[in-house]
């Protein structure tokens, strides 16, 4: 293998660690967000849940952030195509991710109740867009989607808004909705306690079945989906130009890394069973961190399962096929790649190890008592 | 307008909108460092009053810079498609080091900032707001590395094989000079517009005679941070950068409204009416010399003029265009050696060419004329410019002459004294906003008609979007953000008019930590 190829096999797998990264990390406050009206009756409830997460949600965006700027960096044209292709479902994206940071400082300035039932439900949304958006985009990309590039690689999208929301994407938002409403009501059931948790653990026990069951209807539907592999020489470390490659399009071609390696199946069967364990974690009542810990591998399992399904494309089109974007045609340079690559080994551990030590210093329930105690400090 | 109108106009309006919410963050998280530091080695209690009261308003701002920030790392994607794919390779490494090095370490700890009084020990709470400053001040460091890349693309090379610009010297683009002075000059005027933020609210609480202890104290370490930063902001000012590339020449010709090149030492234009059309200043004062004194640092440096400019602009058009011939060729026929030799020779002014694209897009048509008009789109719209950088700079002085008044009053302890100078400092809040976003739009609308100086025309990186599409967006964004903007300036006003007594734990409940009630 040449530096290239791995360089180029390093950087998908930090992509796939990203997503990951973006739904574990970010996911929980999102799922917490999508929770608020149900888990929080009274407003000191509500303060009580949006509070489990005011410190941390911030830190944990900035892995959106970073997914965006690695992607931008490693991936220029799978960021061109994807961020201007899913133009009006980027911006419903952001315009409700914008809301999440006011939404968050703002709710509990004014001891108003439309104020903050406004903002409230301005959270509850700011979860829920971003986890259906991120679902059905995923949705769209197996499927493949409508764009192709001219001879200076400019990009042209050729599908519609609506056409985004077609019923095999709309199945994989609601994985993902599921998912995340799992993983944030696993979070409640960690760091609160009494009738708020217990809401939180009966949503988790549905949220989890129904992503069990979803996510099995769609790997089903899968199977029938048509996809596309690569077919002639594959060269694995030649330029970054997507144009140069033969591409024929394979009934239930998804399925085809995971004929070839069967160990590949352990992404999928990682997903149901930590989901599973999740569900009876959280039936059980005690030991939610465990439910927690276990959402998460879920959502692992989740976006494995998908990543692994396209390799080596990154972006199929439907449109005009040998526009598709894979892993060998679709990178930053080798010496842009390199250099990432070592920022990234240098820098994400001192990452990882002070986001450890500020939910070291946060541990402990957050409860009503918690809240009255320092009504202007916390949220 | 068309897509591209439209885009430049909603990429404007919101990162001028993310900006007024940056310097702020900028110069308030250091200002709370410094405050809090008082207090760790001190043990004065109003001194951690101050770093939370401080810290509130700094947290509504925050909120705000996040959430407008978003948009700022995405919209490369959606409406700039072309870019991102032409520079991606050097443009993004910045934006993802951003992230990891700066953007992280701020968003985690600022969360304990808010969070952790009762949860950290003192050093811990300081470290946390120091890494929060630390954060933002490295944050601004990567964006300006990117932005100066823009403006000087220093350490790459335009890739055949793949159709787009990549990184051949990584550290050329870190320690780019116009990066590096763009960084001192933002993150200084950053400071300035947080001292000024201070300033004006104590004097507030001064001229209405109360919160006496905290406001007294604040306005001092405003004003001699203040005056530090002024001072820095202008003498450190970016001029001195912008001659470093070939565009940033054009932009400092048309800063000074320069139609031609004069003798050195050149003279200042200190006012007059620029006229795009006719090519002329009309009504001009000049103060001889200094002009070139500013630019070139020297007596005996030339600083060129429009014309000058654009007759150079028009030698690399025809460069340009031998280099896309040669492409052409070469895209047929990879071993042609002539053809090679052509395109290695003139791929530098391959960007000119692209200019061209305009008016004749497959260039075989291309006329004298049509040349000529591209070599004019070279030239920034000169009279905003002109003015925009006029007031800037006379804001600049005038931040260094208020804040030396302020620091001089207050080191004789008669800040109070004197009423009409806090009025004076009240009503000057909004200055250093109207400085920071005429500073961005001389660096910004000065770069035109460029997105990356010399490589890449702006009407060439938009995305391929509908025109509906564009306008659907730009609505929802200015919709949105309005809304945004009358709740955040309600609710500084609010927190500032309650003052920090308001912000006190109720009386009547225990005071327990969490610690303690483990």
């Amino acid at each position: 293998m040449s530096e290239y190829e791995v360089l180029r096999l390093i950087w998908w797998a930090v992509l796939g660690v990203l997503l990951i990264g973006i739904a574990v990390m970010d996911g929980f406050d999102l799922g917490t967000a999508m929770l608020l009206p149900w888990a929080g009756r009274t407003d000191l409830e509500r303060r009580v849940v949006i509070n489990t997460v005011g410190p941390v949600w911030e830190g944990n965006q900035v892995w959106l952030i970073l997914g965006g700027g690695a992607i931008f960096a490693a991936w220029p044209p799978l960021y061109a195509v994807a961020f201007s292709g899913f133009y009006l479902a980027m911006l419903l994206l952001l315009l409700a991710l914008i809301l999440r940071p006011v939404g968050f400082k703002f709710r509990s300035k004014l001891a108003d109740r439309r104020w903050r039932s406004v903002w409230d439900g301005a959270l509850c949304a700011g979860g829920l867009v971003p986890a259906l958006v991120f679902g059905v985009a995923f949705g769209n990309v197996l499927q493949g989607v409508p764009f192709r590039f001219d001879d200076t690689l400019r990009v042209t999208y050729e599908g519609s808004f609506f056409g985004l929301f077609n019923p095999f994407a709309l199945l994989a938002g609601l994985v993902s909705v599921s998912m995340l409403l799992l993983h944030g009501a696993a979070w409640l059931a960690c760091k609160t306690e009494g009738s708020i948790a217990a809401r939180a653990r009966s949503a988790g026990t549905a949220a989890g079945l129904a992503l069990v069951v979803l996510f099995l209807a769609a790997g089903a539907w899968v199977t029938q989906l048509p996809a596309h592999r690569l077919v002639g020489a594959v060269m694995t470390d030649g330029p970054s130009n997507p144009l140069s490659k033969q591409v024929t399009l394979l009934p239930g071609g998804l399925m085809a890394n995971y004929a070839a390696a069967p160990v590949l199946w352990a992404a999928p069967a990682l997903a149901v069973l930590a989901a599973l364990v999740s569900v009876l974690v959280l039936r059980n009542g005690r030991h939610a961190v465990i439910a927690f810990l276990c959402s998460g591998l879920a959502v692992a399992g989740v976006i494995a399962t998908a990543g692994l399904s396209l390799f080596p494309f990154l972006l199929p089109s439907s449109a005009d096929p040998v526009s598709s974007l894979t892993v060998w045609d679709a990178s930053s340079s080798r010496v842009t790649l390199l250099i990432m690559a070592v920022v990234t080994a240098l820098l994400l551990p001192v990452v990882l190890a002070y986001t450890a030590w500020v939910y070291r210093m946060l541990r402990g329930k957050v409860t009503t008592d918690s809240v009255l105690r320092d009504p202007h400090g916390v949220y | 307008m068309d897509v591209v109108d439209l885009s430049r106009l909603q990429f404007g309006l919101t990162a001028m909108y993310h900006f007024l919410f940056v310097p702020l963050t900028l110069g308030l998280a250091v200002l709370l460092a410094i405050m809090e530091s008082v207090y760790v080695t001190t043990g004065r209690t109003i001194w951690r009053d101050m770093t939370k009261f401080w810290g509130t308003l700094f947290g509504i701002n925050f909120a705000m810079g996040v959430a407008t920030g978003i948009t700022m790392e995405f919209q490369f994607g959606t409406n700039w498609a072309y870019y991102s794919h032409y520079v991606g390779d050097v443009f993004g490494a910045p934006l993802a080091i951003e992230g990891l090095m700066a953007f992280f370490l701020e968003a985690t700890f600022v969360g304990l900032f808010f969070f952790g009084w009762n949860r950290l020990t003192k050093i811990q709470h300081l470290f946390c707001t120091c890494m929060v400053a630390l954060g933002t001040n490295l944050s601004a460091l990567w964006i300006l590395i990117a932005n100066g890349w823009m403006q000087y693309p220093v350490g790459a090379q335009f890739n055949l094989d793949t159709m787009r610009m990549e990184v051949t010297d990584f550290f050329a683009v870190v320690f780019n000079p116009v990066a590096q002075a763009k960084f001192v000059h933002t993150v200084s005027a950053g400071y300035v517009t947080g001292a000024m933020f201070v300033l004006s609210i104590s004097a507030f609480y001064l001229l209405r005679g109360r919160n006496r202890p905290l406001a007294l104290r604040s306005m001092t370490v405003a004003a001699s941070f203040g005056l530090a930063a002024a001072l820095s902001v202008v003498v450190l000012g970016d001029e001195s950068g912008y001659t470093a590339g070939e565009n940033q020449k054009m932009k400092i010709a048309a800063i000074e409204a320069m139609w031609h090149t004069e003798p050195a030492p050149a003279s200042f234009t200190v006012i007059g009416l620029p006229d795009q059309q006719a090519r002329e200043t009309r009504y001009a004062i000049q103060v001889p010399y200094v002009l070139g004194l500013i630019a070139t640092r020297s007596l005996d440096g030339e600083v060129t003029g429009i014309t000058e400019l654009v007759d150079q602009a028009r030698q690399k058009i025809a460069s340009g265009m031998k280099a896309y011939a040669a492409m052409q060729v070469l895209r047929r026929d990879r071993g042609d050696a002539a053809a090679r030799a052509t395109f290695d020779a003139h791929v530098g002014d391959l960007g000119y060419a692209l200019l061209l694209k305009r008016y004749a897009p497959t260039f075989t048509d291309a006329t004298p004329a049509m040349i000529d008009a591209a070599a004019w789109d070279t030239v920034p719209a000169v009279l905003p410019l002109f003015f925009s950088f006029r007031v800037m700079v006379g804001l600049g002085f005038y931040f260094i002459a208020l804040f030396g008044l302020v620091f001089w009053r207050a080191s004789i302890r008669r800040l109070e004294a004197w009423r009409p100078l806090l009025h004076v400092c009240l009503w000057s809040l909004p200055l250093p906003w109207i400085a920071a976003e005429l500073g961005w739009y001389v660096a910004e609308g000065g770069r035109q008609p460029w997105t990356i100086d010399g490589v890449l025309p702006t009407f060439l990186s938009a995305s391929t979007l509908t025109t509906a599409q564009a306008m659907i967006s730009l609505a929802g964004f200015v919709l949105l953000y309005t809304t945004l903007a009358v709740v955040d300036v309600f609710l500084m006003v609010r927190t500032v008019r309650h003052g920090p007594e308001a912000l006190e734990p109720p009386p009547v409940m225990p005071v327990l930590t969490p610690r303690a009630a483990e």
